[in-house]
């Protein structure tokens, strides 16, 4: 399941990837907090599966990125019991997939201490995992089940899906006083871009208009950005004015900034990774519905992974997964 | 008393409850450790009769949900409690009435707790499956079997980075030895040589299931020591036994020599919960362990030491007794968490997030 790219030293057209993002910012945390320490399975010697903390171990030292064994529920709980006593802790799941097997721990544990104490404990935890298909992994390493961590009260759930918001997003999560999960895709650790130097935080609270337009808002996160942005790019062409919602934080939603937006355009397109369901596009067309009902010209459009595990041959993948074209077509069919 | 496993293992000797007499002072009430006896005996006596008054509350409606008893395991709670003190902290089960009560939770809290009560430990979230105190370092209260031992790894780690001489109790029973948690859970706090006491409650029961049929090698300790730690096999019903072994474990772990495992054999004179009708144990298995009850064998051994006679038995259960009845008064009388406060306590920060 590597994917292990080696992190360009020195990126000459002045991009930065994703995994470097994502590097810089876990850097960042573990400098100027003693509190922060990185533990996960081949996060040290190995460099983490995808390579985001590749070098880390040899600037902070193995107490502080720290391997674990192949033991999900007993380096999630123990990150738990760091951040009951104190610490900082990040850690790093190799993927969503894996992290059913700490899933009791999550939820549980992590979700559920602050409220079952009557307010008494904190779990100020980050929990960084993979989601996501599209790199021919086969079922057990591609699934997106980040709208499953969302149904859960107590937890923040994270979905950073520009450089940007990579580089920033560890240093808001790790303010938060309550576990925060951190879905990066696996797709996008390789994608590149400029890191906006205005750019210095992220507001974990607010979705973020990636694009803006008239006719249509298209909503989606992750790893379906920059599909929704390029299914927005072919309407250009056709004279149709898509907006782009990222929403960053997929719990709590920030219905304001989606039906703000619904407001402004009147039609809606959820794109979503998960499978649709119960899944968190409908939890999204539902407020809209709940919300914005009256303004709508047309019923809200989702598109979704397909009802399958998602497969392993290329083709069946590809036709599993959202595509900008089925966006493309979602659109046309609220525009018309 | 104690059976030792290091790293390779001996066979445990089946439990064996020798009856203690403690050497006979000239003034033996004045003593440090008549003074200490009779700490014991008062704290064991407190849990007794605090979870007899919860059984009548319950029987009465005024306490509901899953109830689970500790009666006859009062010896594990008190003694292990001897060996640590105010720094270190303790993670707990959904039995853990005299976990709290040894770790010096207020009596009031608790019974407010088990009330639902706003003046309770956990402002009535949690009732008697999940009693939590922050100040004490009381983590629960977790009523998933095995779901604590992870996180006592995680507070020893804590203390561990930052080279505090604190450790992490972690108390489960003979069922969550079962749980892959545990398993996991030993092997990471062997393999970082992380400061936690795990102490696991074998009272011969899983709910209805016995020992041996939940377990292929019934021989905790033993596993337990192939893990790479020190491994004992305790006499639970004793508190002076559960005391040496635990201050022994608690000190090698003070210094240095990573987890350590006491197993302690006890057994619960009551059934798993209060809507167990307990079909499962015959009755003379359970009439022969009550021969050994904590409570009355620590009195029995200090009468017959001169410690205790029947007027100081009375005295002290009296004032236990009273204890409990300004608890239940308390608890009675508090407010109730208002309504419109559900939503508190599910983050730090609500007033800030969107929905
Ligand atoms: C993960 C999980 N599985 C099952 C249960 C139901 N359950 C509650 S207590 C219990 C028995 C646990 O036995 P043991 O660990 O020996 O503790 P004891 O009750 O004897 O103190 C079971 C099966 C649960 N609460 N959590």
């Amino acid at each position: 399941m590597s994917t292990r790219t080696r992190p360009r030293a020195h990126p000459d057209d002045g991009t930065t990837t994703y995994r470097e993002a994502l590097r810089e910012g876990l850097r960042e945390a573990l400098a100027s907090d003693d509190r922060v320490f990185l533990m996960g399975e081949d996060v040290g010697r190995y460099g983490g599966c995808f390579g985001v903390s590749l070098g880390l171990l040899e600037e902070f030292g193995p107490d502080r990125i720290r391997d674990t064994p192949l033991s999900e529920s007993a380096f999630v709980g123990a990150g738990i019991g760091a951040a009951l006593a104190g610490m900082r802790p990040v850690v790093e799941i190799m993927t969503v997939n894996f992290s059913l097997l700490a899933l009791d721990q999550i939820l549980n544990n992590a979700a559920t201490l602050r409220h079952m104490s009557g307010g008494q404990l904190g779990v100020p935890l980050v929990i960084r995992m993979t989601t996501g298909a599209g790199r021919q992994l086969a079922a057990q390493h591609s699934h997106s089940l980040e709208g499953w961590y969302a149904h859960i009260p107590g937890l923040r759930v994270l979905a950073p899906a520009t450089v940007d918001d990579a580089r920033h997003v560890l240093a808001a999560a790790l303010a938060d006083p309550d576990p925060v999960l951190l879905f990066e895709h696996g797709s996008l650790y390789n994608a590149a871009g400029m890191l906006d130097p205005a750019v210095h935080d992220v507001h974990l609270d607010r979705a973020a208009v990636r694009r803006e337009g008239t006719d249509v808002t298209i909503v989606a996160y992750g790893g379906c950005v920059s599909k929704a942005l390029e299914a927005a790019e072919a309407m250009a062409g056709e004279g149709i004015s898509a907006e782009v919602v990222d929403l960053r934080t997929l719990r709590p939603l920030d219905d304001a900034t989606i039906v703000g937006s619904v407001l402004r355009t009147h039609r809606a397109v959820v794109v979503d990774e998960g499978w649709r369901s119960g899944s968190l596009s409908a939890e999204i067309e539902s407020r809209i519905y709940e919300q914005a009902f009256f303004d709508l010209d047309a019923p809200v459009e989702r598109v979704c992974s397909a009802e399958v595990p998602i497969p392993y041959a290329r083709r069946l993948e590809e036709a599993a997964l959202p595509q900008p074209a089925d966006i493309v077509a979602a659109a046309h069919r609220v525009v018309s | 008393m104690a059976t030792a496993h290091g790293g390779t293992s001996a066979r445990t000797s089946q439990t064996k409850r020798p009856r203690r007499t403690r050497g006979t002072a000239a003034t033996p009430s004045r003593t440090p450790a008549a003074a200490h006896d009779l700490d014991l005996l008062r704290q064991m006596l407190l849990i007794r009769r605090f979870e007899e008054r919860c059984v009548e509350l319950y029987s009465a409606a005024a306490i509901r949900g899953f109830v689970h008893l500790y009666i006859g395991e009062e010896a594990v709670a008190v003694g292990v409690h001897q060996a640590l003190d105010e720094r270190d902290a303790v993670v707990s089960t959904y039995r853990e009435h005299g976990h709290a009560l040894a770790r010096r939770v207020p009596p009031e809290a608790v019974m407010a707790e088990m009330y639902g009560k706003a003046t309770g430990c956990s402002h009535g979230r949690g009732g008697s499956m999940h009693l939590f105190d922050g100040d004490r370092r009381f983590y629960g209260g977790n009523a998933i079997v095995g779901g604590g031992l992870p996180l006592a790894a995680g507070l020893a780690l804590a203390d561990r980075m930052r080279g505090e001489s604190r450790v992490t109790c972690c108390f489960f029973g003979d069922g969550a030895f079962a749980e892959g948690e545990f398993h996991e859970t030993a092997n990471l706090a062997a393999l970082w040589g992380l400061p936690v006491l795990f102490v696991c409650e074998n009272n011969l029961y899983a709910m209805g299931t016995a020992l041996a049929r939940e377990h292929a090698q019934t021989d905790l300790a033993m596993r337990a020591a192939s893990y790479g730690m020190a491994a004992w096999a305790v006499d639970g019903m004793d508190v002076h036994a559960v005391e040496k072994a635990a201050r022994g474990a608690v000190e090698s772990i003070r210094a240095g020599n990573g987890p350590h495992f006491l197993e302690m054999r006890t057994y619960r004179f009551r059934a798993h919960s209060m809507y167990d009708p307990d079909r499962y144990r015959p009755k003379n298995e359970i009439e022969e362990w009550k021969r050994h009850d904590p409570v009355t064998g620590l009195a029995d051994g200090m009468r017959a030491a001169g410690l205790l006679d029947d007027a100081a038995l009375k005295a002290l259960d009296q004032d236990v007794m009273e204890e409990i009845d300004r608890a239940v008064r308390a608890a009675e009388q508090a407010p109730e968490e208002a309504a419109e406060d559900l939503l508190l306590h599910v983050t730090g920060r609500p007033e800030e997030a969107p929905s």
